[in-house]
């Protein structure tokens, strides 16, 4: 997506960027970008709430107006309220689920050289 | 690389600020460490530039015509056997797919996707535009299919979205990225 943001603006279309992976859209570098600090899946807002998503969409919009560099991040002010442990989950890795992991990515490497040889 | 990455994930501390936010989640520490963990040998390589392109606004927002981009796509992505049988595709920003195409790496334990509006806010934008924050909401969206291929994406997608933008005489994007 920050690929695809950096290419339209080097061609005249102003972006913005909603996203919640901080570390990967500034790693890449665009010009715009509203960092929503919620799980992966509801950059716009929690669901189902309509006033928490509008106001996120007017934030982002009004981005376009206001930023005056490139390489620019606002970070949304909501707080994610439906579950506080929600940092710790995403891509895992620990004594508990490690074989498992490795049992997966064999399995999975499997399929492709089969896929591969067929 | 901190070597306990590839065995564990980082820890997510705020080195003793009982004020501070908490940290951004580290997702490419903990990518490479999932993959890792499965016996992949070869780290993803994410685009990196030193400099980026700006375009300021060439007009005021309020006589601005926005489109949506989302990784988000229609339910027939779906039924591709590999990625790069997924194309650019557009919709009316009227009728979203039903249901869109979401199976992509987003946080699968902590949330879900069922509120389209959460991650393509098509009703969000057009509420804007009928607000007079933005001159107008474009006919179509978007959809760019996510590839491991940074190439693939700038030879392919990215001009392909250009194109459509400019058909539907758009001026700004907001892209949404599941």
């Amino acid at each position: 997506m920050s690929l695809v943001a950096r290419y339209l603006e080097e061609h005249g279309l102003s972006t913005v960027i909603l996203g919640s992976a901080r570390d990967i859209v500034e790693y890449c570098g665009v010009p715009r970008f509203l960092f929503v600090d919620f799980p992966l899946g509801n950059p716009c807002g929690q669901p189902w709430d309509r006033e928490m998503q509008a106001d996120i969409a007017n934030t982002a919009v009004n981005l376009l107006a206001t930023v005056q560099q490139p390489r620019t991040t606002e970070v949304a002010h909501h707080q994610w309220t439906q579950d506080p442990d929600w940092r710790r989950r995403y891509n895992y890795v620990g004594p508990e689920n490690a074989a498992q992991l490795r049992s997966i990515g064999d399995a999975r490497r499997q399929r492709q050289a089969a896929a591969k040889s067929a | 690389m901190n070597s306990n990455s590839e065995t564990s994930s980082p820890p997510d501390t705020n080195l003793g600020n009982a004020n501070a936010p908490p940290p951004a989640v580290p997702y490419m520490a903990r990518t490479r460490g999932y993959y890792r963990a499965m016996g992949y040998k070869q780290d993803f390589t994410w685009a990196t530039f030193d400099d980026e392109p700006f375009t300021p606004l060439a007009q005021d927002l309020a006589q601005t015509r926005v489109a949506l981009v989302t990784t988000a796509g229609p339910s027939h992505w779906g039924g591709a056997t590999t990625l790069n049988e997924r194309a650019v595709w557009s919709g009316a920003t009227t009728s979203a797919p039903a249901p869109f195409f979401t199976d992509l790496a987003w946080d699968k334990e902590s949330t879900h996707v069922r509120d389209p509006e959460s991650y393509a806010p098509l009703a969000a934008l057009q509420g804007l535009a009928e607000s007079g924050v933005i001159g107008s909401f474009s006919t179509q969206f978007h959809s760019v299919p996510t590839r491991y291929s940074h190439r693939r994406t700038l030879r392919d997608d990215a001009p392909e979205i250009l194109q459509r933008c400019r058909a539907d005489s758009v001026q700004a994007v907001v892209l949404t990225a599941l």
